[in-house]
């Protein structure tokens, strides 16, 4: 379980987040949404220590992640997987050798059972066979998932997905949404999605939680979302003619 | 009204604080840097690597650049000491002076900080817009010791052999075109070379040699490490990284030269 305790960011003085409170649960799919420039991703990055935030904390199974000290955060981060807008996999490296790179560095396996967990990984993903090839090598939908096996690679307690089907087709997405759901339900993980694709919190949104202007505005899940009234979620939700016609349909 | 001016006055005798604050930067970064290593296997491995791409790949331009201004560097010296007073070995002797002391540490080394400065930067910049870093950082591993710790071990193992095989380029390729254009012989070549030599100035341009191959690959790192934005700015670390690290090199070599020479 994570927890955001009043997260407060600021940057030269403009607060992007404002006393942001949270619970994300374990064995489920967490969703953060909200409209671009709305502070999700800052959310985010708070959360896993890559911004300082000025007030506020984020707890880890009740550790209180932002009091750590460097070398604690060091630790308590190779309990947590993340897979980057773009994948983030390393341009000078192979598939193997960047779902290898967190082993290689912190694990304790042999080179066989290195290659063994590669493997299993890549199975995982559906994407056997392509251990050799390079990030450029790759289409859009393989790199998320190879970020996805390097992201696994490690036994995460913790996922973070953000934006996941960013630039990617409609079966594609369907595909990696999927995969992010399977792997929290089999692994008992807790699982936190910053997105703003309506399909993808529809089809896996265990927990959602609405962000506008800096400030939580709803929390629910995907049933509760299609009847919400209000008033900033439901401009959120029903923004496209194809959503308001589901939305006509379901009154 | 009146306090405001006088803040706007002394803001005026006030130094850039944007310096200080990146000053303030470039030092926490480099005690980062210097942290010790997660494993150590994985950074000699990365260190081999950046000798390779830092300095065997350099070889080229430093060997072409080297012969090019050795022999231009006789030829000049011969045509501005054309006289009969002068002895013909000062032309040895002036071409060994040059290419030690100054040509061979520090324009091969501005050279280099184009050239592999500029690569840093872009690399680095690169994976910061590309959110490589911040997946390293997630993973748990000290970025920037991961990163730039390889670079600057290996261009100040590296570069010093650079610059003895770039003196040693320079000084043969005086004497061939010396010998082939005849203002020199070879015999007064080679005796104005050995001429009043001191082993200490090869130390002095091996020590700035150091100096200059940690400044370029901290100073290139720094640029590239902190880049915000997207491919313009990587552009603009990458020339960033060029402009200071040259910079600073001139003035390491004014600090040096005063300090080991007088």
């Amino acid at each position: 379980m994570i927890e955001a305790r009043g997260i407060t960011k600021r940057f030269d003085g403009r607060e992007v987040l404002s006393d942001v409170s949270a619970v994300f649960e374990e064995g489920k799919v967490n969703f953060i949404i909200g409209r671009s420039g709305s502070g999700k991703s800052v959310l985010t990055k708070c959360l896993v220590g890559l911004l300082d935030v000025e007030e506020g904390s984020a707890l880890y199974h009740g550790r209180n992640f932002t009091a750590m000290s460097r070398n604690e955060r060091k630790s308590l981060r190779k309990e947590i997987g993340m897979l980057f807008q773009g994948g983030a996999l390393f341009d000078s490296l192979t598939v193997e050798q960047n779902i290898m790179f967190p082993l290689t560095m912190f694990g304790e396996m042999s080179k066989k059972e290195m290659h063994e967990r590669v493997n299993f990984c890549l199975e995982r993903v559906q994407l056997t066979e392509s251990n050799g090839l390079f990030p450029a090598e790759l289409s859009g939908g393989m790199k998320k998932r190879v970020g996805i096996a390097r992201a696994i690679a490690m036994n995460p307690r913790y996922l973070f997905v953000d934006e996941p089907n960013s630039g990617l087709d409609p079966q594609t997405s369907i595909v990696i949404d999927n995969l992010i759901r399977e792997i929290t339900y089999d692994y008992n993980i807790t699982t936190l999605v910053v997105s703003h694709d309506m399909n993808s919190v529809m089809e896996t949104g265990d927990s959602i939680i609405f962000i506008y202007e800096g400030r939580v505005h709803w929390r629910g899940d995907r049933r509760s979302i299609l009847r919400s009234e209000n008033k900033e979620l439901d401009a959120f939700v029903y923004a496209s003619e194809f959503m308001r016609i589901i939305k006509e349909k379901l009154t | 009204m009146r306090s405001r001016e006088n803040t706007g006055s002394i803001a005026v005798f006030l130094p850039d604080m944007s310096l200080f604050r990146h000053f303030g930067k470039y030092f926490i970064m480099l005690k980062q840097v210097f942290s010790r290593p997660e494993r150590l296997s994985i950074y000699r491995r990365q260190i081999l690597f950046e000798i390779d791409k830092i300095g065997v790949q350099s070889l080229g331009i430093v060997a072409l650049l080297s012969i090019f201004m050795g022999a231009i560097i006789t030829l000049q010296t011969a045509y501005n000491i054309d006289s009969a007073w002068i002895p013909a070995y000062t032309i040895g002797f002036t071409a060994r002076q040059t290419i030690v002391l100054e040509f061979s540490p520090t324009i091969i080394c501005l050279i280099l900080a184009g050239k592999v400065g500029s690569n840093i930067a872009s690399e680095l910049g690169t994976m910061r817009v590309t959110e490589q870093i911040d997946a390293l950082e997630i993973m748990g591993v000290n970025s920037t010791g991961y990163l730039i710790l390889p670079k600057i071990v290996a261009a100040v193992l590296i570069f010093p052999f650079l610059i003895i095989i770039s003196m040693f380029l320079g000084i043969f390729a005086g004497a061939i075109i010396g010998e082939w254009s005849g203002v020199v012989s070879m015999a007064d070549y080679e005796y104005g070379i050995q001429y009043d030599f001191r082993q200490f100035q090869i130390i002095y341009s091996l020590i700035k040699t150091v100096a200059f191959a940690f400044v370029i690959t901290s100073v290139s790192s720094y640029h590239g490490y902190y880049t915000r934005g997207g491919a313009l700015e990587v552009g603009q670390s990458s020339t960033q990284a060029v402009v200071y690290s040259s910079i600073l090199i001139i003035v390491v070599n004014l600090v040096l030269t005063q300090i080991l020479l007088t």
